[in-house]
């Protein structure tokens, strides 16, 4: 094992104990003087046009300080492909259209205010299956591109396309094929604290923006160029990240409501807050991407894979967000997980007058591997194959090449289906179907970064003052994973300090280098890697400076000594020990020879050379100061949608157990073995915390969780509706942390934030399927879907 | 709007306050008291990041009406720690078993896992996961907060 004093060790998060206090500060806490509450006016209808809007009564109302409607702004399109406005005139295109917005002095007023706004509507001809919109003559969503130009259909422009090998030949070479249909749902993020931001101008119209975001330096790229459109292009943004109640998607885009806080601001002249209610967090805020896919694949006698080919809808919502891409992450598991050969992927993306979509933990990666693993086990039934043995069959390898260019390095995958199969006692308990079944699911995952921007990079400084004090400024955000106490083991581990000594900034645009965001499972390992490249240099600089006054302080430390006692014997000193950086170390937060790690007269507490470098009184004081900016030499995909977009991949197999009431339909998940690839563990304990939660997120993906949407409505837009997994729903996961350290990871480690969601569901429909004999390919797997299968499955 | 005004013991202090009728607990925390400990994560019962004992007991303070708090004892998570500052075991134990990751349920969690311990110093794990049940967690899957409960607990007996 590594010889790491920080790294790999469980510290506790001592360092966010303001947060077991009640006293960290989220949005929601958060005050600034003169503040007003803002509140947004949503659409009544699906689709509708807007023929009048009074606002002349919520003007009067007192209290109010601004009153806006999409007539007040100017046209300024924003989002992923510019398709919406900030508040929306004229048309409606879904539920949660923002049609008015108002500020005033108390949260009250402002609801009360909402009341007051008149809108007359009329209502146009909607559509919500995207199947049916798809289809000519459907009514349109939007009339007009971006550009103003008439569109004809409602499939976005935007197909995503990916062939690799000859799928055509790989069927024809098929012994066995299969094909199903699957379907995932919306799923809220479902974050514990709600959405919010403060927007506040400075005289010359500067802004500061408190915003939860993940992405604070795209987003305020995003902010820097609306507010240039509104004619404001001198001003400088500074986007600030309070503590952060969950994340899981939903602050990847700049929101909507995050403009209009803006625009409240800009039309008052006064901060101004928004924040969301439950209600909206559910029903005004982009969910996880739905997607249908259809999946077919193949593999010969031998059980090697052939061929596989999915097509895959996404119903897009009336506008697009983050949603519309999750097919390049989709693309990862369909290509790449399991050596196969040949491929096809097409998905079309398509507007409805549904509510629109982004990203969930995981991106587009869970939607997929239900359907890649559920198939996989169709496929193995078909073959006679062993559903353990068929994965093994198709395992992938480290140092192979997938067919969408993604270069594997370290690849436990054999490893985890093994150990999870043995966990499990797979052998045993497989294939009985009475009521009690074994199925696993394996994932394939970015782990080193994503590409999906022109940089991937990821910027940090760090400083340390004369007390040996270390500053991290650092360019991602946390949203509660522990990314401060993970930082802090790493920085401490490269310079030699210790974890105490660390102190992590985060999220501040004006403070911190730019960083494409801590998504994508990568805050670790970006962090990381930039750190050890700033500690290097500090390390550099602290030692060099020990060259010049180690000397110093042992020569005026012996003449002390012999003045004190004239007997005392100098001692013969080999000063070769410190006479270059080369020749010593840090540990521990001492300096000290290589040769000679416990020297009497060398080995110096770091303060002292540090202080000694800022007062040495001759105009040549000096500060320790070190910034490092880590971009991956990683490859956006090109036009075949290939690339190797991450500098190395995760892997991982589940296996759950399940218990399944033939009567009621209810499951009882018995137990879950999770085994991860994580490259090296930087805290195990945090580990197994972003592996739990990712296991129960997925399980609730599986068999309780869906935003109901009718007709374009919300329907369940509370937490008793919209079922989460609660501390009564007992779901006894084993997390099993398989290491290969991975040389491009810092300290070996790759990305683990949301693997641990990514297999859950399709494993718990594998095991359904082992236990009762009826796949349920439509998520999610609810009693009900159940019974109605055992019931089709007696008939037949 | 009609005021009320209401006496009360808060964590430890007798204090009043003078709030509109309609205010929750909660909302008289967060806003007069400023103690925003306690959270809001959906205002209507469902959640239980609001949760404070009173009277020993742990609820949700968004539902509490401010009139029926009169003569009660309240006490919310920024009162457990010691005067010293030294932590409540409950919160050391939660810190150093990873039971916060966002911490937005953290406080709600601590307060109904403290009403619990303060009235069975031994729950069985089947105990906790009861009176959790209220309080809904995203980010960790309740696995280490349950732990660090049963932690308290144990070192508890
Ligand atoms: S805020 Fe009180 S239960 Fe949710
Ligand atoms: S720690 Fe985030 S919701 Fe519990």
């Amino acid at each position: 094992m590594s010889d790491y004093l920080y790294v790999g060790k469980d510290i506790p998060r001592t360092i966010e104990a303001d947060k077991v206090c009640g006293r960290a500060i989220y949005i929601n806490d958060l005050k600034r003087p003169g503040m007003l509450h803002g509140k947004i006016l949503y659409s009544r209808y699906a689709h509708a046009r807007i023929k009048r809007i009074d606002t002349s009564k919520a003007k009067k109302l007192q209290g109010v300080r601004a009153v806006l409607t999409g007539y007040d702004l100017p046209d300024v399109r924003v989002g992923f492909i510019k398709d919406q406005t900030v508040l929306k005139k004229d048309v409606v295109r879904q539920f949660r259209d923002e049609v008015a917005a108002v500020a005033a002095i108390s949260l009250e007023i402002a609801e009360e205010a909402l009341h007051l706004i008149d809108v007359d509507y009329e209502e146009l001809p909607a559509v919500f299956d995207p199947r049916e919109a798809m289809k000519e003559g459907a009514p349109l969503v939007h009339e007009v591109d971006a550009r103003g130009k008439p569109v004809r259909s409602n499939i976005l422009p935007l197909p995503w396309k990916f062939q690799a090998g000859d799928p055509e030949k790989g069927r024809r070479e098929s012994a066995y094929v299969v094909k199903d249909d699957v379907r995932t749902t919306w799923v809220n993020q479902g974050c514990m604290g709600t959405s919010g931001c403060i927007a506040e101008f400075d005289m010359n119209k500067n802004l500061t923006l408190y915003s939860q975001t993940n992405v604070p330096f795209l987003g305020k790229q995003r902010i820097q160029e609306y507010l240039s459109r509104l004619g404001l292009g001198k001003s400088n943004v500074r986007v600030l990240n309070p503590v952060v109640g969950g994340s899981f998607g939903t602050k990847l885009d700049t929101d909507i409501y995050e403009f209009i806080a803006i625009q409240l601001a800009l039309q008052t002249g006064k901060p101004v807050k928004i924040l969301f209610t439950r209600e909206e967090e559910f029903f005004a805020l982009p969910p996880r991407q739905p997607a249908l896919f259809n999946i077919e694949q193949g593999c010969d006698r031998e059980g090697n894979l052939t061929f596989r080919e999915v097509k895959a809808i996404l119903d897009n919502g009336a506008y697009t967000s983050w949603g519309a891409t999750t097919p390049s992450v989709m693309m990862m598991p369909i290509s790449s997980l399991y050596r196969v050969p040949n491929v096809r992927f097409d998905a079309t993306c398509v507007y409805t007058n549904n509510i629109y979509a982004q990203a969930m933990r995981g991106y587009g990666n869970p939607q997929a591997t239900f359907a890649v693993e559920t198939s996989m086990d169709r496929l193995a039934e078909e073959a006679g194959i062993d559903p353990a043995e068929l994965r093994l069959i198709n395992c992938n390898r480290p140092g192979e090449e997938t067919p969408m260019r993604l270069k594997i390095t370290t690849c436990p995958l054999e490893a985890c289906i093994k150990t999870v199969r043995e966990k499990i006692r797979w052998g045993e308990k497989r294939g009985k179907r009475n009521g009690r079944g074994v199925g696993m699911a394996s994932l394939i995952h970015v782990a080193g970064g994503a590409r999906v921007y022109k940089s991937d990079g990821h910027g940090i400084i760090v400083k340390v003052d004369q007390n040996g004090r270390v500053d991290v400024l650092e360019s991602g955000t946390d949203q509660g994973q522990g990314s401060p106490t993970v930082i802090s083991q790493m920085v401490a581990e490269a310079l030699g300090f210790k974890p105490d000594d660390v102190s992590i900034t985060l999220g501040d645009t004006s403070l911190c280098l730019w960083d494409a965001g801590t998504h994508a499972s990568r805050h670790t390992f970006m962090a990381g890697n930039a750190a050890i490249q700033a500690c290097r240099s500090i390390k550099r600089q602290i030692l060099e400076m020990a060259v010049e006054f180690i000397p110093q302080i042992v020569t005026y430390a012996i003449k002390k000594k012999k003045q004190k006692d004239p007997n005392f014997r100098e001692p013969d000193l080999d000063w070769k020990l410190v006479a270059s950086p080369e020749a010593m170390d840090i540990k521990d937060r001492y300096i000290f020879p290589q040769k000679a790690p416990d020297h009497p007269y060398f080995r110096t507490e770091v303060s002292e050379i540090l202080t000694r470098g800022l007062h040495v009184g001759t105009g040549q004081s000096r500060v320790v100061i070190a910034e490092a900016f880590y971009d991956p030499p990683t490859e956006m995909l090109d036009r075949e949608m290939k690339g190797n977009y991450s500098m190395t991949y995760a892997f991982g197999t589940t296996a759950v157990e399940v218990e399944v009431d033939k009567e009621t339909g209810e499951i009882k998940i018995v137990q879950v073995f999770a085994a991860h690839d994580v490259g090296r563990a930087m805290n195990p304990t945090l580990v197994k915390g972003q592996i739990y939660g990712a296991a129960y997120t997925g399980a609730g993906y599986g068999l309780t969780e869906e935003i109901q949407v009718r007709n374009g409505r919300v329907m369940n837009a509370n937490f008793r509706d919209y079922k989460m997994l609660t501390a009564k729903d007992v779901i006894p996961v084993e997390p099993i942390i398989i290491e290969v350290p991975d040389e491009s990871g810092p300290f070996g480690a790759k990305g683990i934030g949301e693997p641990g969601l990514v297999p859950t569901a399709p494993a718990i429909a594998n095991a359904v399927y082992d236990a009762v004999g009826v796949r349920i390919s439509d998520l999610p797997i609810t009693p009900e879907k159940i019974l109605s299968a055992l019931r089709k499955k007696d008939v037949c | 709007m009609k005021k009320v005004s209401v006496c009360f013991t808060l964590n430890g202090d007798s204090v009043t306050a003078e709030v509109p009728v309609t205010w929750s607990l909660l909302k008289t925390l967060r806003e007069y008291f400023e103690l925003t400990g306690a959270k809001e994560g959906c205002g209507v019962g469902e959640c239980g990041c609001c949760t404070v004992i009173v009277d020993g007991d742990a609820v949700n303070s968004c539902l509490y009406p401010i009139p029926e708090i009169e003569g009660r004892s309240v006490v919310t998570v920024e009162g457990i720690a010691g005067k010293e500052g030294t932590l409540h075991p409950l919160q050391k134990a939660f810190l150093e078993n990873n039971a916060v990751q966002c911490g937005f349920c953290t406080s709600g969690m601590i307060m109904s896992a403290k009403a619990l311990l303060d009235k069975n110093p031994d729950p069985a794990e089947e105990d906790i996961r009861t009176s959790l049940s209220g309080n809904f967690c995203r980010c960790t899957g309740y696995v280490q907060i349950i732990e660090a409960v049963r932690r308290v607990a144990k070192g508890n007996t």
